[in-house]
């Protein structure tokens, strides 16, 4: 037990410098992704790219998605985010940060049996505009952003 | 395998307001002393309600380590079984599960 904790102590200080340094900025694509997995997407470098890739493009701006989301995010690492769609029919909650090196965080489908609601906790580079796509039950998307500045990045964990 | 997920769930009339809290380091690919060291991040999680799926999402390493999602299961009452599972980037996965009613 005391050795587990030394050890951990140690490795915290030493390494902490360098993993904030490179912490910054550092998202990359994982080698091995599935094959039932949009690879496209989550590897696209900008919003509109990912959501072509997900076929979501043209989505309607709509008032009915409500995202909760802090103004200022003090810490980029850990940037809580609640989502509830209103829109009718709702099938699936795809979330996108823009100045995020890969854009795409996700998708929550939740047709098979969920509210539409989802809670997450994000990782985000630099300020940046939150993006949320909503796909309906009528095939027709519904987009919503807000604004969440940052002053810590945190693409690290 | 992984450590156990912590999963709670209050049931509001016949709604589910699920919570997990999963142990993993969602690490993005970096260099460290020269090192690449590999993303690591969980990619895929599923939650059922007695066996159905009720919930799915497909994630990148965006999401913040030892991740915590909050969703609101449906058509759930006392006594269901609620079971989480989630999938990573190197082919490691785990499951956990709940009784409704009981936590």
């Amino acid at each position: 037990m005391n050795g587990l904790r030394r050890s951990f102590l140690k490795r915290t200080t030493g390494l902490g410098a360098l993993v904030a340094a490179v912490a910054i900025g550092a998202i990359k694509p994982a080698d091995v992704l599935a094959a039932s997995r949009n690879d496209a997407a989550f590897k696209a470098t900008t919003s509109p790219d990912a959501i072509k890739a997900l076929g979501m493009s043209g989505a309607t701006n709509s008032t009915a998605i409500a995202i909760r989301a802090p103004d200022i995010a003090e810490n980029g690492a850990v940037v809580p985010i609640d989502i509830t769609s209103n829109v009718p029919g709702t099938q699936s909650i795809s979330l996108f940060v823009d100045n995020n090196p890969f854009p795409y965080v996700g998708t929550f489908d939740v047709a098979k049996g969920s509210e539409p609601y989802v809670h997450v906790r994000i990782k985000m580079g630099k300020s940046s505009d939150v993006r949320v796509v909503v796909a309906a039950a009528d095939g027709k998307y519904y987009q919503a952003a807000k604004e969440v500045k940052v002053t810590i990045g945190g693409c690290g964990g | 395998m992984g450590d156990p997920m912590r999963i709670r769930a209050k049931l509001v009339g016949d709604t589910a307001d699920v919570r997990v809290l999963m142990a993993h380091p969602m690490d993005v690919e970096r260099k460290s002393g020269g090192k690449v060291v590999p993303a690591h991040f969980i990619r895929q999680i599923r939650a059922e309600l007695n066996g159905k799926v009720v919930w799915e999402a497909q994630i990148s390493q965006a999401i913040s380590k030892n991740p915590v999602f909050a969703f609101k299961v449906k058509g759930a009452k006392a006594g269901d079984k609620l079971s989480v599972t989630w999938e990573d980037n190197k082919g490691d996965s785990r499951t956990d599960s709940i009784t409704l009613g009981a936590s």
